[in-house]
């Protein structure tokens, strides 16, 4: 049988990844330009069974995701620059208190209102930083509709399986483009549900390590009683200002992602095995850069590119390797300087950083990655 | 025999946090009896709080117990029952926590009457972090952030409720102690989202500096001010004066916000 291929926006693939993956919870509050992500899950939803609400604003958004998500639901947010501001602080308790989530940034330009209808790649460290206090942080910026759908299932994937907030970083352009997508069957994709305790209520501790870094979640309303706070907290879930447990419990948060870069980490590499000058790039600056990237080697200039799927954690490993490897690596991002930052980080100098931004709404095209790749070899 | 709170209670966390002559212990005392009388199963009963004393509460009952950010009590508890609706949930919070920065949750669990009791316990001061004003702080009372006597008018949160579309509205004083449970359970057992206003003191924060001489002092005054709704009907305007009523407030039956997203499932599967 013919698979179900349809043209869609990336805002729709994004929904009906997240259907794919069993999201059955939205929250969420309008805003340019993700607003249709929650206008197909408002329709689709209930047809499955599920919830979909709209908040009185971003922050009610993300509390309600946090709160559906701890009855079991699996939990998707949408929003752009200044909602993703909002929803900062919340963000930081679904690290803490540990609650898978999912939540999907399109990133417009910015700061403030900026520019609500153009694509901007401006929130790659909020995504990192934005909540205060020390914490990992997983966020992915695919860069096709296909992608989108793939990715946003894989998102969930990491939510469950971590057990934490997992943020879709789209911009506007992959957000707003439309392009086949082919609808996995049923089973094609990997869909990977949260752990549940094996231990009875009275044994139940939210947050004891003694069987993995990553302890089990039950669900409210499963017959296990627990506390669940933003305070540090103890392996019982209660507070404590206890130094040495609070300290266990942050490093704890932080190893149970950078332990498993191998598992988290996702790079689409192109062209790369014999490159000189490495092209930086992801979402849909990316394209532009793979297009750079074939008018080069038809002019003999070995370039390549290195797409980061998952762009935190960072893929330090990898891009010192390129650093060593190249004599420049070039990346063209729709910010001021953001990314490049650690790509810089990890060259530790041993190649030329060359940072190409643009934050006038505007696309960085071909052209611009050219010439700059061939004023800097 | 005396009435046992322990079964409700987590085994080995009293003492609570809560100054001598607070009366949170006294409004916990009655949400025990409460749930207690409406026989919750605390297992599916999810209790939620956002930060300050009240908001300490939660930690102390053995149900699901949600302490969450500052403000966001109400927006998670949506997000628990519209995603659980079997499940009982109860939010429980301060004036500053509920009406300053929670204000406009506060104010949209009322106007969706989503299936939620939400007990404000109101001491007019923002006590956790040492006696600031907050929208429930009298007129001209002094708080750590009004040297010169608050210039605020306040909020009344009862009629905020009510004004806000909250179908069940009842008010109490921590010192009719035994009007508690009856309000809360009358709330529990209301479907559709329920506002106890449960007016309360802080001695440490806000009696110290507004020339109560004592706990005493302060319960009185609760025990003056109230007026229960009936014989607020016999009193005239100017007997009224400087009264707070206390009973239910409002009553009124309207579709609950879960049982009409029910609907909209069964329309999207073409029932």
């Amino acid at each position: 049988m013919a698979k179900k291929v349809a043209l869609m926006q990336g805002n729709e693939a994004c929904a009906h990844g997240a259907l794919y993956a069993g999201c059955n919870f939205f929250a969420g509050y309008p805003i340019t330009p993700s607003t249709e992500v929650a206008e197909v899950l408002s329709n689709e939803l209930p047809k499955v069974g599920g919830k979909f609400i709209q908040m009185e604003d971003e922050i009610g958004a993300t509390a309600a995701l946090i709160g559906a998500a701890l009855t079991g639901a699996k939990a998707l947010d949408a929003t752009s620059g200044p909602g993703m501001s909002l929803k900062q602080e919340l963000i930081g308790y679904a690290c803490i208190a540990e609650v898978p989530c999912v939540i999907v940034n399109v990133q417009r330009g910015g700061p403030s209102t900026g520019m609500p209808t153009g694509p901007g790649q401006s929130d790659m460290q909020q995504a990192m930083w934005g909540t205060h206090g020390d914490h990992a942080a997983i966020a992915i910026s695919p860069a096709s509709c296909q992608e989108i759908y793939e990715e946003t299932v894989r998102a969930f994937n990491l939510a469950e399986k971590y057990r934490m907030p997992v943020q879709l970083q789209l911009d506007e352009i992959c957000a707003h483009m439309r392009e086949p997508v082919t609808f996995p069957e049923p089973g094609e994709l990997e869909v990977i549900d949260r752990e549940a305790p094996t231990v009875s209520p009275e044994d139940y501790k939210p947050y004891d390590d003694s069987q993995g870094q990553i302890p089990p979640l039950a669900s409210f309303g499963s017959g296990y009683r627990y506390h669940v706070t933003g305070l540090n907290k103890a392996a019982d879930g209660f507070p404590t200002t206890k130094a040495e447990l609070v300290d266990a419990e942050e490093r704890r948060q932080i190893a149970k992602v950078m332990d498993n870069l191998d598992d988290i980490l996702k790079n689409e590499e192109y062209q790369l095995e014999d490159a000189e000058v490495v092209l930086f790039a992801y979402g849909s600056t990316s394209r532009s850069a793979r297009y750079a990237v074939n008018e080069l080697r038809k002019e003999g200039i070995k370039a390549g590119l290195f797409r980061p799927i998952t762009v935190w954690p960072f893929p330090d490993e990898r891009v010192a390797e390129l650093a060593e490897q190249a004599k420049a690596i070039v990346c063209p991002e729709m910010n001021l300087g953001q990314m490049v930052r650690e790509v810089e980080r990890v060259a530790k100098g041993a190649c030329l950083v060359s940072h190409i931004g643009r934050v006038d709404g505007e696309p960085i095209n071909p052209g611009q990655i050219i010439d700059r790749v061939k004023e800097v070899l | 025999m005396a009435y046992d709170y322990e079964k409700s209670i987590r085994p080995g966390k009293l003492p609570h946090i809560w100054c001598p002559g607070c009366g949170h212990g006294i409004i916990m005392k009655g949400l025990i009896r409460a749930m207690d009388s409406c026989e919750l199963d605390l297992k599916n009963t999810a209790v939620v709080s956002g930060i300050g004393c009240a908001s300490r509460l939660p930690g102390y009952l053995d149900a699901c117990t949600l302490h969450t950010a500052h403000g966001r009590a109400a927006a998670f508890a949506t997000g628990v029952k519209m995603a659980k609706p079997e499940m009982t949930v109860l939010v429980v919070g301060g004036d500053g926590d509920g009406t300053a920065i929670g204000g406009n949750h506060f104010i949209h669990a009322c106007r969706r009457n989503i299936d939620i009791t939400y007990i404000v316990m109101n001491n007019n001061i923002y006590g956790m972090t040492g006696g600031q004003f907050s929208p429930c702080t009298p007129t001209g009372a002094m708080a750590s952030t009004t040297p010169y006597g608050n210039p605020d008018p306040t909020f009344d949160i009862s009629k905020l409720a009510i004004g806000a579309g909250a179908t069940f509205v009842a008010r109490g004083t921590a010192f009719h102690a035994t009007q508690i449970d009856k309000l809360i359970a009358e709330g529990i057992r209301h479907k559709g989202t329920a506002v106890i206003e449960i007016l309360d003191d802080c001695p440490t924060t806000y009696g110290r500096r507004n020339k109560f001489r004592s706990v005493v002092d302060m319960m009185k005054r609760l025990k003056d001010i109230a007026v229960p709704v009936a014989a607020a009907a016999k009193m005239t305007p100017e007997q009224l004066e400087g009264k707070v009523l206390t009973g239910v407030l409002y009553k009124e039956e309207r579709p609950e916000y879960t049982e009409q997203y029910a609907q909209v499932i069964a329309k999207a599967q073409g029932a």
